[in-house]
């Protein structure tokens, strides 16, 4: 078994042209950046504005566990109709469902800022836009990124159950593999799944380690608490 | 618009639909509910290891965060490798999901157990609970609250995730999706996407409900005003 995943990876044909492991990788990467950067231009302005006037809270909230508990093939699967049949459709449904868990986490980071350092804040005379920016965004950075990092693993997944609707990627060496009973192809492709959610959240972990201010961090290992992702 | 719903109608109207939905729905409450109770099992297990030892807690941390980046599809197509079962065994997606159910709650459990008040464990030790007892009845119980969050979390991830698993031919509401985009009919994934979110939000009420009963101390707390 563990000789014939070898055997798959070892053969060059694997490696070559629109359906080698580089191609698959690149799009399978090309997806989750795709989607990622229009979840973020949607959810991070929208999360800071509720986390920081408090108006919305309910709705955002509610909102984005209905959007969690919504299936992703039932939603690839409906916009692919919806649509009529195009790539754009599922590069929707990623970026629909790469939105709650940013959401949740930049909501969630501006609301466990302490009051007693807002309120320093506003007294020394910082105006709202200051408070926000000064204060408020670099206190909740981790579990702003926390919530990132959870939208990538959500993503890499679901582009590789978009390979149904006939996405590239990474997913189709899964479903290609299962449609033939090619079973060595089907554990080299859930490999390489795996492997790019684990690289991609081992990077952002690090770029968290960069992003994050060294004051935070102390303040967070003094108090006892690690940044929940 | 009128159109869908006058194929909706027509797609509920037939008894031979509801029945196989119905079939759908008992698989898919099944294979959600099984490996949350399973994996809560195991991240209770797990976690009080990590309390109690040190050494295994980060172990514990860095294995259930590491499981937990697995994408659904990849695990579901490789766990019939490590246990021996067909692809199409439905008990692939359970192992799946209690797995994910257990890498998702160890963190909970721990944060739950941490929170319990040092001096009601002292307490408990001096009127004489050996601590498999104290655990049981003392630690686990005033940990609930933490716990149930973490909980119902799985429950919506569990309960969405099984949807996956009829891209490897098990049962549950995701045989409507793949039912539906193969003869390009929207009723039927119309249909499952409505009922998992309703499911979803039926099983979280009752998960509220059961923290509500199994915690009768909070809500004393908070008629009489202490919270």
């Amino acid at each position: 078994m563990i000789g014939d995943v070898l055997n798959w990876f070892g053969d060059p044909a694997h490696w070559q042209g629109p359906d080698g492991v580089p191609a698959r990788l690149l799009q399978h990467l090309g997806y989750t950046a795709l989607a990622l950067v229009f979840a973020l231009i949607i959810a991070i302005p929208l999360g800071l504005y509720v986390g920081h006037t408090g108006r919305g809270a309910v709705l955002l909230v509610s909102g984005g566990n209905a959007i969690r508990a919504l299936p992703t093939l039932g939603l690839v699967t409906f916009l692919f109709l919806l649509f009529t049949e195009s790539e754009l459709s599922t590069i929707i449904g990623l970026v629909v469902l790469a939105i709650p868990p940013i959401l949740a986490g930049t909501y969630a980071g501006l609301q466990a800022t302490d009051h007693g350092v807002v309120d320093a804040a506003q007294g020394i005379g910082m105006t709202g836009w200051q408070r926000l920016w000064k204060v408020e965004v670099p206190i909740s950075l981790p579990l702003v990124l926390g919530g990132v990092r959870n939208s990538v693993l959500q993503l890499v997944a679901t582009a590789a159950v978009a390979a149904y609707v006939g996405l590239g990627g990474l997913g189709r060496f899964l479903l290609d593999g299962l449609a033939i009973l090619d079973y060595p192809q089907v554990v080299a492709g859930a490999l390489l799944t795996t492997l790019l959610a684990v690289v991609l959240d081992l990077a952002l972990a690090g770029v968290q380690r960069l992003l994050v201010p060294k004051g935070v961090r102390l303040a967070q290992a003094a108090s006892g608490k690690k940044a929940k992702v | 618009m009128g159109d869908f719903f006058a194929e909706l109608g027509r797609y509920l109207g037939s008894a031979n639909n509801r029945s196989q939905f119905f079939g759908d729905l008992l698989d898919h409450v099944y294979l959600s509910l099984v490996p949350l109770v399973l994996g809560l099992v195991i991240a209770v297990l797990a976690g009080w290891l990590g309390h109690r030892f040190a050494s295994a807690r980060s172990v514990l941390l860095v294995v259930s965060n590491l499981l937990y980046t697995i994408p659904s599809l990849a695990l579901f197509v490789v766990i019939p490798g490590i246990i021996g079962s067909k692809i199409l065994d439905s008990v692939n997606v359970i192992v799946a999901l209690t797995v994910y159910t257990a890498a998702l709650l160890v963190r909970p459990v721990l944060d739950a157990l941490d929170a319990v008040p040092p001096h009601v464990v002292a307490a408990a030790t001096a009127i004489g609970y050996k601590p498999a007892r104290r655990f049981l009845s003392v630690e686990l119980p005033l940990s609930v609250p933490v716990l149930a969050a973490g909980v119902r979390v799985a429950s919506v991830s569990n309960i969405s995730l099984v949807s996956v698993g009829a891209l490897i031919g098990t049962g549950g509401l995701g045989v409507l999706f793949t039912d539906g985009f193969q003869r390009e009919y929207f009723s039927p994934i119309v249909v499952g996407i409505v009922a998992t979110l309703l499911l979803a939000l039926i099983v979280d009420l009752v998960l509220v409900q059961l923290r509500d009963v199994l915690t009768p101390w909070d809500r004393v707390a908070t008629t009489a005003g202490a919270k």
